[in-house]
């Protein structure tokens, strides 16, 4: 089973620089519980006791998954998690 | 029509179906068109209620300067809000915005202090911040978390919506401040049950987010995450895809930020379609093509236009 997960800049320093790595898992919490186990130290940037941190986002098939059960939305084998910093966005 | 002065013409906006782009009769796309506003985008609704908000409130006089950290659309609103209301404006914006933005600015004689590219808007609102804690005279209205933004929609674009569509089922909009999207959507809420108030955020290039700090980002105060049934993160690929679309198949020239709700809209459509149920999907046009031109987004192939957004704050 593959699930890819894009890893923003900030965070390859936790993947040895790759910017898209691959874990399996029923949900997002066990497929973040999965990259924990190869990518010390990844999962805890990600998420703390309330869930997704406040400052990350991230997106199942391009969808935010705080509107799809956050970490116990489920995933599946060919899905795509984007994980990226909240930023303040564009032209305003 | 008449009006008294060009002020009195913001809102009011045409909503225009997509009838090549709806994938039938009983799923249909609209645009609700806010480049038809006196600067053209759907930003002069939340300037004039900014700014009438800060007069009720005492704080800003004839001469008063006001500060914004804005990429465009805001700043340029509010140039002409200033400039007919006599008041200084100045605007700082990140270094790799659209050459048409600062131009424009300019002319309707705004100051601009510019904030390094490499920290977006974040940094815009920073340096902004920074330079209101040292000029306590400046009025700084914060479009990221000034209630009367939220609130121009929720009295403004939403009953408009409503009077024009009460039909609707889905309510799609861009993802900035989250102003249009939060008092839109709550009135939407209010008034029309079940339907869906659905998000639509551009994905930047890897140099816009950079080496960010995961803990000093950025969710802006008026963003209520309840407001909304979904959000989706659409890359440069697609907006501009989409962009194009809606002008080769509608005849619409709208700018890149359209392009990126289209797209959501799009999906939506698709997903009621494959269910079986109608729908009417509502859509933000926040303003018309004119100011990214120069970003290449709407001539050569889609893969060249695509290589010219790398890095640029595209909507």
């Amino acid at each position: 089973m593959a699930i890819e997960v894009r890893i923003p800049t900030i965070l390859r320093s936790y993947t040895g620089g790759q910017k898209s790595v691959e874990g399996s898992g029923a949900t997002l919490e066990e497929l973040f519980a999965d990259l924990d186990g190869r990518y010390e130290g990844l999962r805890e940037r990600l998420i703390d006791d309330s869930g997704v941190r406040r400052f990350v986002n991230v997106y199942l098939n391009d969808e935010d998954v705080r509107f799809l059960g956050g970490l116990s939305a489920p995933v599946s084998d060919g899905d795509t998690v984007t994980v990226l910093p909240a930023v303040a966005g564009g032209a305003r | 029509m008449r009006y008294e002065s060009l002020l009195d013409t913001v809102g009011g906006t045409p909503l225009v179906g997509l009838p090549r782009l709806s994938p039938s009769p009983e799923v249909r796309l609209w645009a609700k068109l806010e480049d038809r506003n006196p600067t053209g985008s759907v930003k002069d609704r939340a300037a004039a209620y900014m700014v009438a908000a800060a007069e009720k409130d005492g704080l800003l006089h004839p001469g008063s300067v006001i500060l914004e950290p804005t990429s465009g659309n805001t700043g340029i609103s509010l140039a002409l809000v200033a400039r007919l209301r006599g008041y200084q404006l100045i605007c700082v914006l990140p270094e790799n915005t659209s050459a048409e933005r600062r131009l424009l600015l300019e002319a309707y004689g705004a100051s601009i202090v510019s904030s390094p590219a490499a920290g977006g808007s974040n940094e815009a609102v920073r340096v902004a911040k920074r330079l209101a804690g040292e000029n306590p005279g400046w009025v700084m209205l914060y479009q990221y978390g000034n209630e009367a933004n939220a609130r121009a929609h929720y009295e403004t674009t939403g009953p408009e919506l409503l009077a024009d569509l009460p039909e609707i089922t889905h309510f799609v909009a861009g993802l900035g401040t989250s102003g249009t999207l939060m008092g839109t959507g709550r009135f939407l809420r209010e008034h029309v049950p079940g339907v869906q108030i659905v998000a639509a955020e551009p994905r930047y290039g890897e140099l816009v987010y950079g080496l960010r700090n995961l803990s000093e980002g950025f969710v802006p105060e008026l963003y209520d995450e309840s407001v909304l049934t979904s959000r989706f993160s659409v890359s440069s690929a697609d907006a501009l895809r989409r962009t194009r679309e809606l002008l080769s198949e509608e005849g619409m020239f709208a700018g890149i930020s359209s392009g990126c709700v289209l797209h959501a809209a799009i999906g939506l459509a698709a997903k009621a379609q494959a269910a079986g149920q109608r729908a009417d999907i509502a859509m933000i046009i926040a303003d018309a093509g004119w100011k990214y031109l120069s970003t290449g987004a709407y001539g050569g192939t889609l893969a060249e236009a695509e290589a010219r957004l790398e890095g640029q704050l595209w909507a």
